[in-house]
């Protein structure tokens, strides 16, 4: 029996505002526990939660990006829960009245098919605070991330492999990042993905029972466990088996997902509005405003890329893939660098030290001004690309202007024929071997004796040069 | 009965609260009365009546984008029954979490 897989994806990423979704406690990773919290944020009793207008408007502002239906008239409501992260003991969210509905995204698999992706909704709500689990039997609660404001994006259920998930998340990623919403970082915890997966028999009409994973925080791990999760569930199938409604955990030691809990019904949260906070209706001109505020997306980077400075379509897609490489290219044109020089350096040298160390470009000392002057030095043969590595890896490493380091070290490259000329007699008259060589067909001469003429000139000849005079005086001897 | 002893438990167990057979019964009693006060409402036609989401007349309520300086520390840790190095320390329950 053949299978299709259906998946969906619900996705929370964490809003860079300055303050909290209901309070106006700081937002901010890696403070010391439970100090930018406020009695709001601990539900202590008799405080009334306010909504963060900017919270309200990145989340519209994500909403629009991916192209999703504004709701006009909202209000919040509650999840009820019990659990330690969350002192008040329910969630402030959107059930009813989620900020985006009917949106999409476009997905490009590695094939180069594009599909799109519909999103269900999209809502405002809060986060919960950390607990941390010791082996003593206890757990300590850190409520600096408690409230924090969060959207969640509801995928529908479109997603029909592991692979298409992951560029779903991807795509996400990306262009919440240039909204300018979220840092999105999967390491600070700043996006997290929940799957469910069913699988059912190709033409079966019927969705099958789908499990979910929670709390998944790298795209390779839903890949992973999307992968194991489908297998497991054809199996279960296959020996005539049912699949129950469950949470399972992604165990990444053994790539498997091991059973956490049965799911609790949805009837479960006893969701009801939440009566501390006055239903908002959200303007036309409100929606124009954020709209007109949103920068400008990937997709149409990526175009003015191609149409505008010649770059081939991979590559502006390469360039456009996260805003902070996008803007650094920008800026390195603007600076007066070659287009295309510009994005063979970032796509190569660049992306090479990057992926080598282990860092991201702001964690580095290169600046867009420092490449386009390298650049220029390049492209007007005042150093040869030979030397450029070695610029490249002293002003990647310390903030140094390159045109004067370049003078200080004495690495001008050597154009000047009447210099060149008696070097290249002396290596010749040195070498009358190499010549006769030449003469008899053996172009590997040439070789040799353009390396004796970079010896000479520790480098600093310009090939170009020496090669036209090398051949002129070749042929005269 | 408008409510049975089974679901006043499974309410009891999402709150995490352990309610001996003789409170159950007490609890089960009178949360019964009160939603048979409650049922009255249902003799009120709501056709055409929007669901009700707020009791005030107030709309549009929101603040700006400011942060304010969280609340002094010791100040939120006086209801805390016991902590440690700046965290609150409560009982473990492993692998429950709803966050987000």
């Amino acid at each position: 029996m053949n299978f299709e897989t259906t998946i969906g994806l619900e996705v929370h990423i964490e809003m860079k505002t300055n303050s909290k979704a209901y309070s106006p406690a700081p937002v901010m990773y890696g403070a010391e526990p439970n100090t930018n919290t406020n009695v709001i944020d601990w539900g202590y009793p008799g405080v009334l939660p306010q909504v963060n207008k900017g919270a309200l408007e990145y989340g519209m502002r994500a909403a629009l990006a991916l192209n999703c239906d504004i709701t006009r008239d909202i209000h919040f409501d509650r999840k009820n829960y019990f659990y330690p992260d969350n002192p008040k003991a329910y969630q402030i969210t959107q059930a009813q009245t989620p900020i985006g509905r009917n949106g999409w995204l476009e997905i490009e698999l590695e094939d180069g098919t594009k599909k799109r992706i519909g999103i269900e909704e999209m809502h405002v709500e809060e986060d919960a605070g950390k607990n941390t689990h010791n082996p003593d039997g206890y757990s300590y609660v850190d409520l600096n991330r408690q409230g924090t404001p969060l959207i969640e994006i509801v995928s529908k259920p479109d997603i029909a492999s592991p692979e298409e998930a992951y560029a779903y998340l991807t795509r996400l990623r990306q262009i919440i990042q240039f909204t300018g919403v979220s840092d999105v970082k999967m390491e600070e915890g700043s996006m997290r993905a929940d799957v469910n997966i069913s699988v059912r028999p190709i033409g079966s009409t019927k969705f099958g029972t789908k499990t979910e994973m929670k709390n998944l925080n790298s795209f390779e791990h839903v890949k992973k466990g999307l992968e194991f999760e489908a297998k497991r569930q054809e199996k279960v199938l296959m020996s005539g088996g049912q699949i129950q409604q469950e949470t399972r955990r992604f165990d990444e030691p053994s790539g498997e997902t091991i059973l956490m809990r049965v799911k609790e019904g949805k009837s479960d949260y006893r969701y009801f509005p939440e009566p501390d906070i006055p239903p908002i209706h959200i303007s036309d001109e409100w929606v124009k405003e954020v709209k007109d505020s949103i920068p400008e997306m990937p997709d149409v980077r990526r175009k003015r890329y191609v149409n505008d400075w010649g770059i081939p379509e991979y590559d502006a897609g390469v360039l456009t893939q996260t805003k902070e490489m996008s803007d650094f290219y920008e800026a390195t044109v603007a600076a007066g660098a070659d287009a295309k020089l510009a994005a063979n350096w970032l796509m190569g040298e660049v992306s090479a030290y990057l992926n080598a160390q282990k860092v991201e470009l702001g964690d580095t000392a290169l600046t867009p001004e420092h490449l386009a002057t390298m650049i220029k030095l390049i492209q007007d043969e005042t150093i040869s690309s030979k030397i450029a590595k070695k610029v490249f890896k002293e002003i990647i490493k310390n903030d140094t202007e390159p045109k004067a380091w370049v003078e200080e070290k004495g690495m001008v490259q050597l154009s000047d024929p009447a210099k060149l000329q008696p070097i290249i007699d002396e290596v010749l008259d040195n070498n009358e071997q190499s010549i006769e060589d030449f003469k008899n067909g053996k172009d590997r001469a040439v070789g040799f004796l353009v390396g004796n003429i970079m010896k000479q000139t520790h480098g600093k000849a310009n090939p170009k040069v020496v090669n036209q005079l090398l051949m002129a005086s070749l042929k005269e001897r | 009965m408008a409510i049975s002893a089974n679901e006043v438990k499974h309410v009891a167990s999402l709150a995490k609260l352990d309610v001996s057979d003789a409170e159950l019964e007490k609890f089960t009693g009178q949360m019964d009365q009160i939603i048979n006060m409650v049922q009255q409402l249902n003799e009120v036609d709501t056709t055409d009546v929007p669901v009700t989401t707020t009791v005030t007349d107030a709309f549009d309520v929101m603040r700006e984008d400011i942060a304010v300086k969280g609340t002094d520390r010791e100040l939120l840790m006086e209801n805390v029954p016991e902590r440690k190095d700046g965290f609150i320390k409560v009982p473990a329950i492993i692998d429950e979490s709803e966050e987000g």
